[in-house]
């Protein structure tokens, strides 16, 4: 059965998922906002940009954090002036590298659902006296309901499922930065197939049901219907 | 006329220009009637403040919204309109009753008696429903309750039947005409349809490549000859008139307007019923003298005021009665907001030869056919 210290990974897990989770919400509604309706010529860097991680090994995008998060780092001499000293091998470094890693998962859903809306509802929101903040959080954010829940659960499950990043940035540390999948690497590094069994099926469990949640719910959500 | 509204713009997209100036009634319904591509509708937007002309000045009533030479651009959302979609693009996250008050509670008004409206456009037992289970007419009329509630200074409709089939068109017409009698505020409404120009304009502008071919009372602007309208196969003129009385015998119906009487054939509308004529230029023919043994029933004294060809051995000859004298009958004259009564009849040019027509000359007209509107 599991360890209390893998119970302590799995309590970690979560903690960084949903912090991650929570900080990609607030960066990336703005950005998917601004991408979604901006003509401007930096729009396909941008996306680009975003998308980047869903393309490239999380150890090339773990090595460049640690590079720049690190001490020598541009970033790390920033924090270091701050007095917060350096990221990597932290907690918050984590949390970092995490937005960094699953931000296309919540930008791209909510990027989609916001170009769905389209620009009738807004304009038809302005013509009844509603102004830009008024409309966004009375129109745009209850007609981007389903987008909003796909982009929180699939920037939750992927930053849960996590590895290459972890291990570059975070490290192996117990208690500070070992999430489940790291502690599922040591397992089986230690021929304890047993333990590696709950903790990779719990795993395999939880994506499951949440895509199953997710796909089910999005077929029958009328607003999402509404957009399709 | 009281001019109360002043639209001017000057937007320029390269391959579109729109390019107007135009002085509108303040109350009654206006019609930006033209093809698409126009402009008609994006005049409309500019009105709106949904699209922002570079060069424009707009004044409702006293009010600016738009002064670009002093860099007034006063946004959508704090301008006093009621604007209709062609598409009703009501909120689909809202029940009828949310889409209605959404305006009102922006405007503090949340407390005001929509009973009127809501009868007006037969949509209250619809109050808790959703969007997604209306009917195309239903939507349109409820999104037309939407715009009305606020009581804006003025009501744009952009083409609010286009998207709409037959059957929903005539559902929703009747309830657009009683815009005239019930409502005083201005309505500007874009469409491509003659029907509906005949059916609701009081001032009629006709637009052609993003610039103002003619603007004006609907009768006169119906009957212009330098306006494409009249060379058209549908080309008509529209009267005002009311109901004189009824003739049992022969089911005839007496016609009162300011320059004699009409027979028609019977209709079931109280005397002094006003009423919306519509006479096209097909069904009118020409004679030099007072015929006196015909079978048509509608004979008038008429003068020729223009004649212009066309170049399928047709022309369109402009008419207008003695006794109406040209005299625009817009001024607050519930009547006769149409306009002054003339008429355009499409004879072959051999015909109009034959008999000599020239401008000026006093004739009689044969009206073979009419039909009443609302």
């Amino acid at each position: 059965m599991l360890s209390s210290a893998d119970f302590a990974t799995l309590w970690l897990t979560f903690e960084v998922a949903s912090l991650a989770t929570l900080i990609m919400l607030m960066l990336g509604t703005p950005l998917a906002w601004w991408l979604a309706r901006t003509r401007s010529r930096f729009k396909g860097i941008c996306n680009a940009l975003v998308a980047l991680p869903l393309v490239l090994p999380p150890t090339v995008l773990g090595f460049y954090l640690l590079v720049m998060l690190g001490p020598k780092g541009p970033v790390g001499q920033m924090t270091s002036e701050l007095g917060w000293g350096t990221l990597p091998f932290t907690f918050p470094g984590l949390v970092v590298a995490s937005v960094f890693y699953s931000l296309p998962f919540v930008v791209q859903p909510l990027q989609t659902s916001f170009a769905a809306i389209g620009r009738q509802p807004l304009e038809a929101a302005a013509t009844l006296r509603a102004g830009p903040l008024d409309t966004f959080f009375n129109v745009v954010l209850p007609l981007a309901k389903p987008g909003f829940m796909t982009a929180a659960i699939l920037g939750f499950a992927h930053t849960v499922g996590e590895f290459g990043v972890v291990l570059m940035v975070g490290g192996n540390i117990p208690d500070r930065t070992r999430v489940v999948s790291v502690q599922i690497y040591n397992h089986v590094e230690a021929l304890e197939y047993e333990q590696a069994h709950w903790l990779a099926g719990g795993l395999l469990l939880f994506s499951f049901t949440v895509l199953l949640v997710l796909y089910s719910a999005l077929k029958t959500h009328p607003v999402a219907h509404q957009l399709k | 006329m009281m001019t109360t509204i002043h639209a001017k713009f000057d937007l320029d997209y390269g391959e579109f220009r729109l390019n107007v100036d135009l002085a509108l009634p303040g109350s009654g319904i206006t019609v930006l009637f033209g093809h698409s591509g126009s402009g008609k509708t994006t005049l409309l937007r500019c009105i709106a403040g949904l699209q922002q002309a570079p060069k424009g000045f707009l004044k409702i009533n006293d009010e600016v919204w738009q002064d670009s030479e002093h860099g007034v651009f006063l946004p959508t959302h704090k301008r006093s309109l009621g604007y209709v979609f062609q598409e009703a693009n009501l909120f689909p996250h809202l029940t009828v009753k949310g889409n209605l008050q959404f305006g009102l509670k922006r405007t503090g008004q949340i407390g005001v008696d929509l009973t009127h409206i809501l009868e007006l456009l037969g949509i209250a037992h619809l109050l808790e429903r959703m969007p997604d289970g209306l009917s195309g007419g239903e939507r349109q009329r409820v999104a037309i309750a939407r715009a009305l509630a606020l009581n804006p200074k003025v009501l744009l409709m952009d083409e609010p039947l286009a998207a709409l089939d037959f059957k929903r068109k005539q559902e929703i017409l009747p309830y657009l005409g009683r815009l005239h009698t019930e409502l005083n505020m201005p309505v500007i409404y874009v469409t491509h349809s003659q029907q509906e120009v005949a059916q609701l304009a009081d001032h009629l502008v006709v637009m052609a490549d993003g610039r103002v071919q003619a603007s004006g009372p609907l009768s006169e602007t119906l009957s212009r000859l330098d306006v494409p309208l009249a060379q058209d196969r549908d080309a008509s003129t529209v009267w005002q008139v009311r109901v004189a009385g009824h003739e049992a015998l022969y089911h005839l119906t007496h016609i009162a307007f300011d320059g004699g009487t009409l027979y028609l054939p019977s209709l079931a509308a109280e005397v002094g019923t006003p009423l919306r004529l519509q006479i096209f230029a097909r069904d009118v023919s020409i004679t030099l003298q007072e015929p006196i043994a015909t079978s048509i029933l509608n004979v008038l004294p008429a003068i020729v005021t223009g004649i212009a060809d066309d170049d399928s051995g047709h022309c369109v000859v402009q008419l207008r009665l003695p006794g109406t004298a040209g005299v625009p009958q817009s001024v607050g004259n519930q009547s006769g907001r149409v306009g002054t009564h003339s008429l355009l009849a499409h004879i072959t040019q051999k015909s109009a030869r034959l008999l000599g027509l020239q401008d000026g000359m006093s004739v009689y007209v044969q009206i073979k056919g009419t039909s009443i509107i609302n």
